[in-house]
């Protein structure tokens, strides 16, 4: 009989655990309370030796033991190898639930482990719990949000993938030790059919990344031109945050496509997200309104964007963005 | 090259009203090609207006009215359209889908260079369906794709788009791409187009067309199943700033400061 809760650690381009490989943990600590206490386990696949820093992490987080598969081969990742380190531990430790996060990373393996483990997989969730019955119940909204469906699963493992940043972080438990257990995987069958020729890293500046961002500052078709964005950018600048934008925005050429959030775009899930000149089309909403505080400015009182604000201000964006800018300023030189 | 894009019906999001049931009231409801998918069809049709001898495939699997996705996709420059199409499907959830799929190019179409996704459908949502045809072919896989150039009889190279920054992939073919919105607009169909269009036959395959079997596939070949389903509460209760703009602005400036907003 499968047993055991696992997770994949996903790892970083610069060697630290993503922020919902720590989710992960803390979820699978309360599915296990459910389960009687069923063990909590983290897949975790590297190229690196020097890895200490992954232990106690992932130790502080709960993890009883650590699934290792370490290979120089695995230092990028690629989909080939990483997927036949997953599907060789799974097989070997057959675990009832397996957890992955919902990044590109996770996505890109998610759905080949589990055609070949033959088993479902539901996506993005953001909600897990365990029913009476003893399986994992798994919530994820779909047609962006307009309906949520809990979605059980047949076959083992039960497979899900994580929408990040909707889970809480567990707090750290300094005396847990996880067990490390190292697993030979034998790569000599393996083709590598892609080989990652060049990465440019997101502009290191002073901005966040749109995922990660605590305060996001989006524009829409309201902004009127590109260079009114600079605005936008100096209010993010002042709040540590970072820019997004409509798909109108984008579509018109004043902002990246990489910044569009909505359902064609980005989702994001920022503690603040401040609308400016956004109707919130319900395709534009799919990709914000799990954000924690949403504050809408917009001139039209009868916008759909204030239906999901928490605070609204019916006004025009170049008067009030520019105040909120200089009140800004102020409070900076005090 | 030989392409194959694989491509979905969707209701049109923005004209969706449910039932009481949370079911989805169809009747009214427009049907559209999901749109990640026209960015797949784009890529194709760039690659073919690149090098003319290109054919494009495109594939489907759902009701007999989805052959009208097909039609459009011929009318905007593919080849040769595909409907994988039984009352046995019906319930499929992604493994069942992409078995379906990766069964129907199989028995029909296996000779292909390159298959092209949507990186997601908008009405599932899951990401799920490339990857997994991926795996049934034993197929490499570049998912979260904006851009593909051909660069050798057998290799590809495309630009994916992470969390992390931009990563150019050199993939082997034949292979699997997903893509996601791409830096060009979907081309418009044209009259020649939908001349052309009226004229090309779909081809349409049962189950049995396409060697499964009944348990493979629709429900029964589904691993998953939803047990429940509702409507998210929506609450409605925007606090509303009040006053001049420099009274909206100060009231704006204490909550900053309440949510504990740096510089605020
Ligand atoms: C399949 C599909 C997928 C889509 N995916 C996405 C997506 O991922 N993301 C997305 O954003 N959209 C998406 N859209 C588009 C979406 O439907 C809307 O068209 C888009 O979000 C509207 O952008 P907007 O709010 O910037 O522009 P508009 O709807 O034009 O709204 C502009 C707003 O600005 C306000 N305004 C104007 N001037 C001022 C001013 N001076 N001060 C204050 N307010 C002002 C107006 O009152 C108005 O409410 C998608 C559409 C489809 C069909
Ligand atoms: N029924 C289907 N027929 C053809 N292609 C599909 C079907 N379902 C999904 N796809 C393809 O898989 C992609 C991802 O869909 P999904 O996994 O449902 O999010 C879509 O963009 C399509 O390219």
């Amino acid at each position: 009989m499968p047993s055991g809760i696992c997770i994949f650690a996903e790892v970083t381009p610069d060697k630290k655990l993503s922020g919902v490989t720590l989710e992960l943990s803390g979820k699978a600590l309360e599915l296990s309370q459910k389960l009687n206490g069923e063990t909590i386990n983290a897949l975790l696949i590297t190229g690196d030796d020097n890895i200490d820093d992954l232990f106690i992490e992932l130790s502080q987080s709960g993890i009883q033991n650590i699934w290792l598969v370490q290979d120089p081969k695995l230092k990028n990742y690629s989909t080939d190898l990483y997927a036949k380190a997953a599907y060789e531990v799974i097989k070997q430790k057959d675990p009832s639930i397996m957890l992955i996060g919902a990044t590109t990373t996770g996505r890109d393996i998610a759905p080949r482990l589990s055609s070949q483990l033959d088993t479902g997989l539901t996506a993005d969730c953001t909600e897990l719990d365990i029913n009476e019955k003893g399986q994992l119940a798994a919530t994820r909204p779909t047609f962006g949000g307009e309906l949520m469906a809990t979605i059980l699963c047949k076959k083992f493992p039960q497979m899900a993938t994580i929408r990040p940043k909707v889970m809480p972080k567990p707090t750290p438990n300094y005396e847990n030790k996880a067990k490390v257990e190292k697993i030979e995987v034998d790569f000599s069958a393996t083709p590598i059919r892609t080989e990652l020729i060049e990465f440019t890293p997101l502009a290191q500046s002073t901005q966040a990344r749109i995922d990660e961002a605590e305060v996001i500052i989006a524009g829409g078709k309201g902004l009127k031109n590109a260079q009114n964005f600079k605005m936008l950018e100096e209010l993010a600048q002042l709040l540590g945050g970072t820019v997004g934008a409509s798909r109108c925005a984008v579509d018109a050429g004043w902002c990246d496509h990489s910044v569009q959030i909505g359902q064609t775009g980005k989702t994001v899930t920022p503690k603040i997200y401040i609308a400016c000149g956004i109707s919130g089309a319900i395709q534009h909403l799919a990709g914000m309104n799990s954000s924690d505080i949403i504050i809408a400015i917009n001139k039209d009182p009868k916008a759909p964007i204030f239906k999901a604000a928490t605070y609204g201000i019916v006004g025009d964006v170049f008067e009030i963005v520019p105040k909120i800018i200089e009140e800004l300023k102020k409070q900076k030189v005090h | 090259m030989k392409i194959i894009v694989c491509i979905k019906q969707v209701p049109d999001t923005a004209d969706i009203k449910w039932t009481e049931n949370n079911t989805m009231v169809r009747e009214g409801v427009e049907s559209i090609i999901n749109p990640f998918d026209e960015y797949a069809l784009e890529t194709a049709l760039r690659i073919k207006d690149e090098n003319p001898e290109t054919t494009i495939k495109v594939l489907t699997m759902g009701p007999p009215q989805a052959e009208e996705i097909l039609k459009r996709a011929i009318a905007l420059g593919c080849d040769e359209g595909i409907l994988v199409s039984d009352k046995k499907f019906a319930g499929a959830d992604t493994q069942a889908t992409s078995r379906t799929l990766a069964h129907a190019i199989s028995a029909k179409a296996p000779d292909f260079d390159l298959i092209i996704c949507g990186q997601f459908a908008i009405d599932g949502d899951t990401a799920q369906t490339g990857p997994s045809i991926a795996q049934h072919l034993d197929l490499p896989q570049v998912t979260y794709a904006k851009e593909v150039m051909p660069i050798h009889q057998n290799k590809i190279l495309v630009t994916r788009e992470t969390e992390y920054g931009i990563e150019k992939i050199k993939m082997q073919l034949p292979g699997v791409i997903c893509m996601i919105k791409c830096d060009y607009n979907p081309r418009k169909i044209t009259i020649s187009g939908s001349m052309k269009a009226q004229d090309t036959q779909i081809q349409t395959y049962s189950m049995e067309d396409i060697g499964l079997a009944p348990e493979l596939v629709g429900i029964k070949g589904s691993p998953t199943y939803v047990s429940k389903a509702f409507r998210p509460e929506r609450e409605e209760n925007c606090q509303f700033l009040e006053g001049s703009a420099d009274q909206m602005t100060a009231q704006l400036m204490e909550k900053l400061k309440e949510l504990g907003v740096k510089n605020a």
